[in-house]
């Protein structure tokens, strides 16, 4: 596909963003095919920052990984599922749109992790989505965090709080990254180089990624496990 | 011989009636539990199940008293737990209580067993909640063997061992009570059921029906693969949710405060979402005949449906005319349409009867475990 500019329009929520299109003349045809790139949006406004931001990135990915690669991208606001999450923290289970998103997160071959900056920390709604997916099913996903807010002094935000979270979830978090303040965006460049930076990082980590080996299914058996537990009832 | 069973199952809370503000004693509970569960063979159903708790605001820590006084006062009743705790309790316990209870209620009684979902009930009894697996087979190993062998030598990982022990009173007519183990959601718990060939009962009330035919699916399969007979013969049991007047929007009306503030899921989804995601159904004695004559066709036909009706501070006086509908409108038909085309290789659900008769019909070196399989399950 095109490499989108920094004019292309922002891809459309909780839907895959036609792959497709033409190839860059002089190309080759992609050999290693597609990379599932998922977006998660933490925003609340809109339109919002965070989601801008994480636009950005999705873009600065495809560039990376184009023209071997296309990356289909589908975005998650987790805005439009504020409610399914929270009933699921109250009943223990995923309503259907949330269930959809977990699971398209779970199986991606990378993420980019978006959040606002609040009371020093991502948002509740950021943590509570978070919260509701099994603790083993973003092992060995590559992730790349970003973070926006209003001035840049919770910038260490996301080392403090954004990559131990991954960390803990065994995900591999690019190690640059990305966070905006209001004011980034009238600067003439810094955070610029800070997205293709990041995007090439999360890039590197998408091509060489064997999420599809490593998707987990939930009703499997550990390895090795005995229904008598070597206590046999003989 | 039934082919499937119909029953109730309870898990004891003492909750506030939302509409009344108003909460009934502990003492007064107990008893309009036990008025429920002889309400229940009143009404024609065949099973109660009771459930096991250590801590406010449920009653039942004491399943096998309370079942024993409920066998004494009923005849044709099968008792049963929703669950007993094979994590916590000590297998030898288990094991004496479920046979003298089988004795005392002349084989009615069978038994769940589930790992629990209240963490400090496992530091209280002494054992480590990431153990909880690991308890789960191994109490269930040596209840089994407690059962069915008459001198037990045994040494474990959990428990004391035991030397030349004898767990008395002995089985019923030397066949223990049947065992169901149910699960929410670990494939452990459907393995463990499979490999014994015991059956498998899905609570069915919390998740969507497709998390639960995964659950059930795999069961069956590995039933077969054990040897126990085909998919189709192993022994399923669901759980299920109603509450039902003649006109459909008054059970809604009337079911709606119970449903918004109840201790499982209040205050979460609306009563519309749950019903549509989960086997909860409230509306007509109709609506509820069309809805779990369905639940064959998701899971294959079964041998037990359970139904939670006295939960979230329903009055005993709504629960029991509850019961009447469910007793005389609703099982009555769906046990005509489970009948019909009801696969021949589908088991009739498990009694005492049934199952002394099978084993004396049975060669003896066949009875127990005949699937000599690796002990070791790779995933």
């Amino acid at each position: 596909m095109s490499a989108p500019t920094d004019n292309s329009p922002e891809f459309p929520a909780g839907g895959t963003f036609p792959a497709g299109g033409t190839f860059p003349a002089g190309g080759t045809f992609p050999a290693g095919g597609t990379r599932r790139l998922v977006v998660v949006s933490g925003g609340l406004s809109q339109p919002s920052s965070t989601r801008l931001l994480a636009d950005r990135l999705a873009q600065a990915v495809q560039r990376s990984l184009a023209p071997e690669l296309t990356a289909d991208v589908e975005i998650i606001e987790l805005r439009e599922l504020a409610q399914d999450i929270t009933n699921n923290l109250l009943t223990g289970f995923p309503g259907p749109r949330l269930d959809a998103a977990i699971q398209s997160l779970t199986s991606a071959d990378g993420a980019i992790m978006a959040t606002p900056i609040f009371t020093t920390s991502y948002s509740g709604l950021f943590k509570s989505f978070i919260d509701v997916i099994d603790p083993d099913a973003l092992t060995g996903l590559p992730v790349l965090i970003a973070a926006t807010g209003g001035t840049e002094r919770h910038s260490l935000a996301l080392d403090y709080a954004m990559r131990p979270l991954f960390t803990y979830l065994h995900a591999i978090v690019a190690p640059t990254g990305v966070y905006a303040a209001s004011g980034d965006w009238g600067a003439d460049a810094g955070l610029v180089d800070r997205i293709d930076r990041a995007g090439s990082e999360l890039a590197a980590l998408m091509r060489a990624t064997d999420r599809d080996a490593r998707v987990r299914d939930p009703f499997a058996l550990p390895a090795g496990f005995s229904p008598v537990g070597g206590f046999g009832a003989q | 011989m039934s082919q499937m069973q119909f029953g109730i199952f309870t898990v004891s809370d003492i909750t506030e009636d939302p509409t009344t503000r108003t909460t009934v004693s502990e003492a007064q509970r107990i008893q309009d539990t036990l008025t429920i569960a002889r309400h229940a063979e009143e009404v024609g159903l065949d099973v109660f199940a009771l459930g096991e708790h250590h801590n406010p605001p449920f009653w039942s820590s004491s399943p096998t008293t309370t079942l024993a006084y409920l066998a004494a006062q009923t005849s044709t009743l099968l008792l049963s737990t929703a669950t007993t705790l094979i994590t916590t309790n000590d297998p030898v316990k288990i094991a004496e209580d479920f046979s003298m209870l089988q004795h005392l209620a002349g084989g009615r009684v069978d038994l769940m067993l589930g790992r629990g979902n209240t963490g400090p009930v496992y530091p209280w009894f002494g054992k480590d909640i990431r153990q909880g697996i690991p308890l789960a087979i191994e109490n269930y190993a040596l209840l089994r063997r407690l059962w069915d062998e008459e001198v037990v030598d045994w040494t474990g990982q959990f428990r004391t061992p035991l030397q030349g022990f004898t767990s008395t009173p002995r089985p019923l007519d030397g066949v223990a009570p049947f065992v169901w183990h149910g699960s929410i959601r670990s494939p452990e718990i459907a393995e463990q059921a499979a490999y014994y060939g015991d059956g498998f009962f899905a609570n069915n009330i919390f998740w969507p029906a497709s998390h639960y035919q995964q659950l059930i699916g795999y069961y069956r399969q590995r039933f077969e693969h054990y040897g126990h007979g085909t998919a189709a013969q192993a022994i399923v049991g669901l759980g299920g949710q109603v509450f039902m007047r003649s006109k459909s929007q008054d059970a809604v009306d009337e079911f709606r405060p119970y449903f918004d503030n109840a201790p499982v899921y209040g205050h979460g989804p609306s009563l519309e979402d749950f019903t549509a995601q989960t086997p909860l159904t409230v509306g007509s004695p109709q609506q509820v005949i069309d809805r779990y004559a369905g639940m064959r066709n998701l899971f294959g036909d079964y041998q037990r449906q359970l139904f939670l009706m006295d939960h979230a501070g329903l009055p005993l006086k709504t629960v029991l005319e509850q019961l009447d509908i469910l007793g005389g409108e609703v099982v009555p038909v769906l046990r005509r349409e489970l009948a019909a085309n009801r696969p021949a290789e589908a088991p009739d659900a498990p009694t005492h009867a049934a199952r002394v008769a099978a084993a004396a019909a049975a060669p003896p070196e066949t009875q127990e475990n005949s699937a000599a399989e690796p002990m070791e399950v790779a995933s």
